[in-house]
């Protein structure tokens, strides 16, 4: 992909974390593309390149996008009951007023929501269900904690740490249920975006 | 009422920096509180940033000063967080001696100690860093009257601080302290939702999204556990 094919080329020069926002996405992209093959990601190329007002727009379509794969890994989960079917239904709950929180914040920033992708996610059993949950919410914990220092409005930065504090709370419960302790570390890990996106990549079908 | 500071251990060290600087452990701790992968390079910058204070204690106070004066804005907000975790540190070593805990349960008070005993460590060598003094460890006393009774407070006592923490985020100007607060703000959450799981409360009782706390909510009730 040539820069004069991006829907907003003057983005490909922005920096993101001492890399540009094309190799950024476009890295990415081509493992996602040895995977799905290149049709299913180039839509969620130039989407994502579309979406971006840049900086706060930028980061908050980021969180939308995991809060889209949280409620979607949440709401399509099959085969639990009890307390995990009971958390399961709680927290993609609010995953989903997260997703809504963010869409309104984006817009009210002046920016375009990103659409919400389609995943794929592995059908096991509840330890399975558990794992990929646990996996899922220690990734969102970081994604918010690597990306909110980068957060220019006040509002949004006090937005984005009342819901990575949930997130946390997901973290730790889900961790329980599944004989993990709830709070490994003293400190937990920021990841940068491209981390985020490399760990998320294998649920992300277009 | 147990006065929890007997053979307590000094949990920060004078030279907090110095240790940082020789032992690859503890500075590996604080890299990873600063930002993880190329947090060396944060590291620096931090150390840079840091070369201004301003010791306007009266000013800090308002909004306008303090976004004059970072250096004293973020050294107070630093040192509240400071006196928190000294006050959470003492609490569960005081509960870990109190011997109505055994087993699991008193695993996870250790570990949730521990883990409060490593943030009073890393607050303490933040505010060393901005060029301020780290406050002093408090005297403090909980009431130990049963172990319900106990772990129902050790989970007002996370929540609260996870609010306490939401409430500083906004405040903070250095971006390196901002990234260590948050760093042990979803900490905090976590204990938070361990310890209401425990009591058979929701994880989550905010909802979808956790309400923050000021200073002037958050000190009238630490102050019970303050011996003055």
């Amino acid at each position: 992909m040539s820069k004069s094919n991006l829907a907003a080329p003057e983005l490909a020069a922005v920096e993101i974390q001492g890399t540009t926002r094309s190799t950024f996405i476009l890295r990415g992209a081509v493992a996602a593309g040895a995977v799905y093959g290149a049709g299913a990601v180039t839509p969620f190329v130039t989407q994502a390149l579309a979406q971006s007002g840049g900086g706060d727009v930028e980061i908050v379509n980021f969180a939308l996008t995991l809060e889209y794969l949280e409620t979607d890994f949440y709401r399509t989960a099959t085969g639990l009951d009890g307390d995990v079917a009971k958390l399961a239904k709680e927290f993609g709950d609010q995953e989903a007023e997260h997703v809504d929180a963010l869409s309104a914040a984006v817009k009210k920033l002046g920016g375009t929501p990103a659409k919400k992708p389609t995943f794929a996610f592995p059908k096991g059993n509840v330890k399975a269900f558990l794992k990929l949950a646990q996996t899922l919410e220690d990734t969102g914990v970081s994604a918010y904690n690597g990306a909110a220092p980068a957060i220019q409005s006040t509002e949004i930065l006090a937005a984005a740490g009342s819901i990575v504090q949930i997130e946390a709370r997901h973290a730790a419960a889900i961790r329980n249920a599944n004989g993990a302790p709830g709070a490994p570390e003293a400190f937990d890990k920021a990841l940068q975006m491209q981390q985020v996106l490399d760990a998320v990549k294998p649920f992300i079908k277009a | 009422m147990v006065d929890s500071q007997e053979g307590r251990p000094g949990p920060s060290t004078p030279g907090a920096m110095e240790e940082l600087a020789r032992d690859p452990s503890s500075r590996k701790r604080f890299f990873k509180l600063m930002g993880g992968a190329g947090a060396a390079g944060a590291f620096s910058i931090f150390l840079a940033a840091c070369g201004d204070d301003d010791e306007d204690k009266g000013a800090a106070t308002t909004g306008t000063a303090q976004k004059k004066q970072s250096g004293g804005g973020d050294v107070e907000i630093v040192n509240y967080a400071l006196t928190l975790e000294y006050v959470e540190a003492d609490f569960y070593m005081a509960v870990g001696a109190s011997g109505l805990f055994k087993g699991k349960d008193l695993e996870l008070i250790k570990t949730i100690g521990d883990h409060e005993r490593q943030h009073v460590d890393a607050l303490t060598a933040a505010v060393e860093k901005l060029g301020g003094t780290p406050a002093t460890k408090p005297e403090t006393k909980f009431p130990l009257d049963s172990a319900s009774s106990v772990l129902d407070l050790a989970a007002t006592v996370e929540n609260l601080g996870a609010a306490a923490y939401l409430g500083q985020a906004g405040r903070i100007q250095n971006k390196e302290v901002l990234a260590a607060a948050l760093s042990i703000h979803t900490v905090e959450a976590r204990h938070a939702a361990i310890l209401n799981t425990l009591i058979k409360k929701s994880p989550t009782p905010d909802g979808a999204f956790a309400k923050p706390a000021s200073m002037d909510e958050v000190l009238p009730k630490v102050k019970p556990f303050l011996v003055s």
